[in-house]
């Protein structure tokens, strides 16, 4: 397939330029070749590469190699900020023959490739973020230096869905090493996408030298004319092309079978190159790598994981159908009511990252001194691992107080309620607060599962109350399902928006419905596991049942994070709202009576199946198989997500989809859910119809 | 006790232990230049290797290179970071002295200061240091200078007082570089646009043999020119020399500030981006530290003239400097003058009368070749001085001196450590 065909695929493409100097450098026979990759806009829409991007690049080798005087060094690096930030994933979508993702990664090797065979040294001068096909770029370079300002380092192929295939599956391993080389590709990727930090990356061997950003630039030329006329010796790492190379590989599946069991084939395919990467010679490796990415780009998984990149990347900045910004009120003073585990971490959010008074009040003295104190620790832990300042820290310890009366809630520009889920404890809540803040105070509850309406119905001024429901634990889990109630007007409605924005946390508006998205999907799904439990599926059985989606646990290790006593009442809420579909498990009950934490022993490492539990079980008679537990629960999660977009709980499949990522930890490969209840056919059996079209999270046909 | 009175008796004794004990004084000390660097000088303007650069990175990547130079110096051993810009604003503006260290890496507890006196900017950081340091303040300072003409034009954004016009204080042509080097013209009508342009093209060839010979060069840092169009370059050498210029090509230039006048683009310093800075160290620190004293300080002084004769400003600060320094012309064996234009050099050389062409001044050329970043140039013609003293164990004491806008001139004598009597 021709380049221009390539190009057709990507009408979008913002095209990263390769701009083209010479600089006469002290020591050097002839100048060094300086080429500057910039798409043009700012550091906030990094370099990426297309097609056309490619082309560019390869047109600038060919006008080096034209140069006379013939150039002595070939020097890359990027725009201010920005190295490269891989390949320019926008056009995937229109892709839709494997011939041509093929082509991608042919095009991307014969390019990259001529830095590589080039008969001048070639360096990468990586300035700024090098992710992807950017790093893959500068390993294609013959050295690399690196400024210690550098943003952010990292393969995040296997994190979309795709493998390292411009390159870096071979070049990386041989650079430094499989152990090292997994790490960064397999288990960083699958590790909520982690970037190395420069000093890390030097660490490895990924650069030969690291220079300070002030001056990155004239120390990096300097360093290269170094190693051009052998002042510098570069010296590397050696790599163990023996077993340890088998030994990483065998180690890096192990780990990723117990993450993914299966679910998505990148980290396998990667793994596979690397393997192969051992005794392969160049060209093939490059050929399985052109296969690899053949088959992943074309794969229903990371058509997923693309569409849920930009959920929850680009969709989550700004909050669909939210009102316009400018109507939020300013948030000065924060009250937060209660000092439980939830109040806590409220608390040190709010104070952290609004940096503004929040003032705790409890009507248990005892339990309000600990939670204070426990938000106090919670900083100083924050400043012992340098994520704040000590100054900051005496700040924010100065700032979260606590007030044994709702008075000390006076001024306050928010209040947040995390007392017990009980409707009427709520109620009365609110009524205290509404007696001692300004009209203008927004009250907000972090209810999971009770109507905000219904707490909102008897006071003076309803139209202020929402939900702003956040995922325990509130420091990892980035989604705040907000609760438009009935009465709730538009500033309130902005205000709760951009409280949850100020707190880095992503917003999704949700109807106040009960269970809202997370909780609802959650529990309908749980309560099918169980309730194949308490029919007399073994408990293994069902809690393996889901293995093959690749979700971030097993439904009974959620139950235990959960904890029984609020999986229950969710499930008890849900079933007095529907009881056709969410059942309460005598099981359940059961469990939380004999207050167990869960059904799984911990003690050696391995969970063990508590033998209480199974003696406090009664079980029937009518086991399912595996399989017939995994159809069972995703049927009753695709009709329920269906149900829950005809009654407008949300505006779309995407909502649902942003949800399950941010707030339940449901991987990129399955898109969230619904893209993989479509691709299974499971939507169309189920609902008789998909949730989206095709197209979207999937290979057009 | 209780644990106040304690503090309060406390207090008490150590008041009476300031009074019963007169502080000390540190005793006045050496003052040498141990070293400078500068950036290649660029062309201002929007097609200058510089137009897309900014200009307190400049001074930056001079201070980080003169430091990288010197990796035993402990950074917290800087006193202070003087840095010198004529106009103080946009990147050139902030306290540019404080801001460039913490840019530059220096540690928080390094300070800095901004100064100004046009274009003796520089050679006002030198002499403010080397103050403090011969006061014993001081050990070891940065002074530098930088000026980014193509985004900092002369006189951009400034508002003279009404009074200066209606008061009749100052001659309008003052404001004018160009204008007070014609008002020079016109006082001094022995010195001609030909002499002129002679003076222009010797600075010319003068300072291609300096690069030839490696004179001129050794100083030099590295700059990268990112531009947005072009991606990344790299500066390595100055913009403007043009060392094949001949007199009679400078004939043909048409005068750029006066009709039918005498001052034209090649006969004096064009417009020009560039920094320098250097580093200062009481001698006897230098010492202990293991730095290089590359010249000791003599003594130093401005004076002012009228404004409208700017250009005459070395002659009363070079007559100051030598008599307090109970030294005369003739002992002076090097003179680095900066030549903003070339009818004020001759102007200085015909006062002390000394020829057009004197090998002791500005052998490796000057400013009509290499540029005259305002507040950048002093530590530039220091520079060169250094070189040429190492060059030159014969001569025991040289000068840089320099005209100053708004009328004032600067002069500082150095001594040679590296001169032997024959």
């Amino acid at each position: 397939m021709s380049t221009d065909a390539l190009a057709e695929s990507f009408p979008d493409e913002v095209v990263t330029r390769a701009l083209v100097r010479y600089a006469d450098v002290g020591g050097l026979p002839g100048p060094v070749a300086m080429i500057t990759l910039d798409n043009g806009l700012d550091h906030t829409r990094p370099s990426t590469f297309g097609p056309a991007g490619l082309v560019c690049l390869d047109r600038a080798i060919d006008d080096v190699e034209a140069h006379s005087p013939a150039v002595s060094a070939i020097a890359v690096t990027g725009k201010p900020y920005v190295f490269a930030v891989g390949a320019d994933l926008s056009g995937v979508p229109k892709v839709r023959s494997r011939d041509d993702a093929v082509a991608i990664g042919r095009l991307g090797h014969r390019v990259f490739g001529r830095l590589r065979a080039s008969s001048v040294p070639t360096f990468a001068l990586i300035n700024g973020a090098a992710l992807g096909g950017g790093l893959e770029l500068a390993l294609s370079c013959h050295y690399r230096t690196l400024s210690t300002g550098a943003g952010a380092l990292a393969f995040p192929e296997c994190y979309l869905g795709l493998v390292p295939g411009w390159g870096g599956s071979f070049l990386l391993p041989h650079l430094i090493g499989a152990e090292s080389a997994i790490a960064v590709i397999v288990d960083n990727a699958l590790s909520q996408n982690r970037m190395l930090r420069p000093a890390q990356a030097h660490q490895l061997g990924i650069a030969d030298a690291m220079f300070e950003p002030a001056d990155f630039i004239e120390c990096s030329i300097a360093w290269a004319a170094g190693v051009v006329n052998g002042d510098v010796v570069v010296r590397r790492r050696d790599v163990d092309r023996g077993s340890g190379w088998d030994d990483a590989v065998t180690r890096g599946r192990a780990a990723v079978e117990t993450r993914l069991h299966g679910a998505a084939p990148a980290p396998y395919r990667a793994l596979d190159l690397i393997a192969a990467a051992r005794d392969a010679d160049i060209d093939t490796a490059f050929a399985a790598e052109d296969e690899a990415l053949g088959d992943l780009l074309m794969s229903e998984e990371l058509r997923s994981g693309l569409y849920a990149f930009d959920l929850v990347h680009k969709r989550a900045r700004r909050a669909v159908g939210a009102p316009d910004p400018s109507l939020a009120r300013q948030a000065t003073k924060v009250g937060v009511v209660g000092a439980g585990l939830m109040a806590r971490q409220l608390a040190l959010l709010f104070a952290h990252r609004l940096q503004v008074p929040v003032v705790l009040t409890d009507v248990d003295a005892g339990r309000l001194e600990a939670g204070v104190t426990a938000v106090h620790r919670q900083i100083e832990a924050l400043a012992a691992k340098g994520r704040i300042t000590p100054d900051t820290a005496l700040r924010l310890v100065a700032a979260v107080t606590g007030s044994p009366t709702v008075e000390g809630l006076a001024g306050a520009d928010v209040v947040i309620e995390a007392v017990f889920e009980d409707i009427d404890v709520k109620r009365r809540v609110f009524a205290g607060v509404e007696r001692v803040v300004a009209r203008s105070c927004l009250l907000a509850t972090n209810t999971s599962s009770l109507s905000v309406s219904a707490m909102a119905e008897r006071l003076r001024h309803p139209e202020r109350v929402v939900g702003l429901h956040f995922f325990n634990p509130v420091a990892v889990l980035p989604l705040v399902e907000v609760v438009r109630a009935r009465a709730t007007d538009e500033e309130s409605l902005a205000t709760a928006v951009a409280l949850a924005n100020a707190a880095k946390k992503s917003a999704v508006l949700v109807r106040d419905a009960p269970g809202f998205v997370v909780n609802r999907l959650l529990t309908r799904m749980l309560g099918e596991v169980i309730a194949a439990i308490d029919e007399g599926t073994p408990i293994e059985d069902a809690d393996r049942a889901l293995d093959p989606l690749g979700l971030p646990m097993a439904p009974m290790v959620l139950l235990a994070l959960v904890g029984p006593p609020v999986a229950l009442h969710v499930a008890e809420t849900l079933h007095d709202a529907f009881p056709d579909r969410f059942a309460v498990s005598d099981n359940l009950r059961r469990l939380v009576d004999a207050g167990k934490p869960g059904i799984y022993l911990w003690d050696g490492g391995e969970p063990r199946i508590d033998p209480d539990v199974s003696a406090l079980f009664t079980r029937g008679s009518s086991p399912s198989t595996v399989d017939d537990v995994r159809a069972r629960a995703l049927a009753a999660v695709a009709d329920e997500a269906r149900r829950m977009l005809d009654e407008k709980v949300v505006a779309g499949a995407r909502d649902i989809d942003e949800c399950m990522i941010l707030g339940a930890g449901w991987p990129l490969h399955l898109g969230g859910i619904t893209p993989y209840l479509d691709r299974t056919g499971i939507s169309e059996r189920v609902t008789g119809q998909r949730f989206l079209s095709r197209g979207v999270a999937s290979p057009l046909p | 006790m209780s644990r106040e009175a304690a503090v309060s008796r406390e207090a008490a004794v150590s008041r009476e232990a300031a009074v019963s004990r007169e502080a000390v004084s540190r005793a006045l000390s050496d003052v040498v230049f141990v070293d400078g660097v500068r950036t290649p000088f660029g062309r201002a303007g929007p097609t200058g290797m510089y137009a897309q650069t900014r200009a307190d990175d400049l001074v930056i990547r001079s201070i980080r290179t003169l430091l990288a130079r010197y990796p035993d110096l402990a950074r917290e051993r800087i006193d202070d970071v003087a840095v010198a810009a004529t106009t103080q604003t946009g990147d050139q503006g902030l306290t540019i002295g404080r801001t460039a260290a913490l840019l530059a890496g220096l540690p928080a507890s390094v300070p800095g200061f901004a100064v100004d006196r046009m274009c003796a900017g520089a050679m006002t950081a030198v002499t403010m240091v080397a103050s403090a340091i011969g006061a014993g303040a001081y050990d070891v300072a940065l002074a530098a200078g930088v000026e980014h003409m193509g985004r900092h034009p002369m006189g951009d954004g400034v508002d003279p007082n009404p009074r200066i016009i209606a008061e009749k204080l100052v001659d309008p042509s003052a404001l004018v570089m160009g204008q007070t080097a014609e008002n020079l013209h016109d006082r001094f009508p022995a010195i001609t646009r030909s002499r002129a342009d002679d003076y222009a093209a010797a600075s010319q060839q003068r300072f291609g043999r300096a690069v030839a010979d490696g004179s001129v060069g050794p100083e030099l840092t590295t700059v990268a020119t990112r531009s947005a169009e072009h991606g990344y370059g790299l500066a390595t050498a100055d913009e403007r020399p043009r060392p094949a210029t001949t007199a009679t090509e400078l004939a043909a230039l048409a005068p750029a500030f006066r009709p039918h006048g005498r001052v034209t683009a090649g006969n004096s310093a064009g417009r020009t981006d560039g920094a320098a800075a250097c580093l200062l160290a009481a001698s006897d620190v230098a010492a202990e530290l293991g730095l290089p004293a590359a010249m000791r300080m003599v003594g130093y002084a401005f004076a002012g003239v009228e404004p409208e004769v700017m250009g005459l400003g070395p002659i009363p600060a070079t007559e100051k400097v030598l008599r307090r320094a109970e030294l005369s012309i003739e002992d002076i064996g090097l003179i680095e003058i900066n030549e903003a234009f070339a009818v004020q050099v001759l102007a200085f050389l015909d006062h002390y009368g000394i020829g057009d062409d004197d090998p002791r001044v500005n052998p490796y050329g000057g400013a009509i070749a290499v540029g005259h970043p305002l507040a950048a140039s002093g530590v530039r013609l220091m520079i060169a001085l250094a070189t040429a003293f190492a060059s030159r164990p014969d001569v025991r004491y040289g000068l840089t001196t320099m005209c100053v806008g708004i009328g004032m001139g600067g002069s500082v004598v150095w001594a040679n450590p590296h001169w032997h009597e024959a």
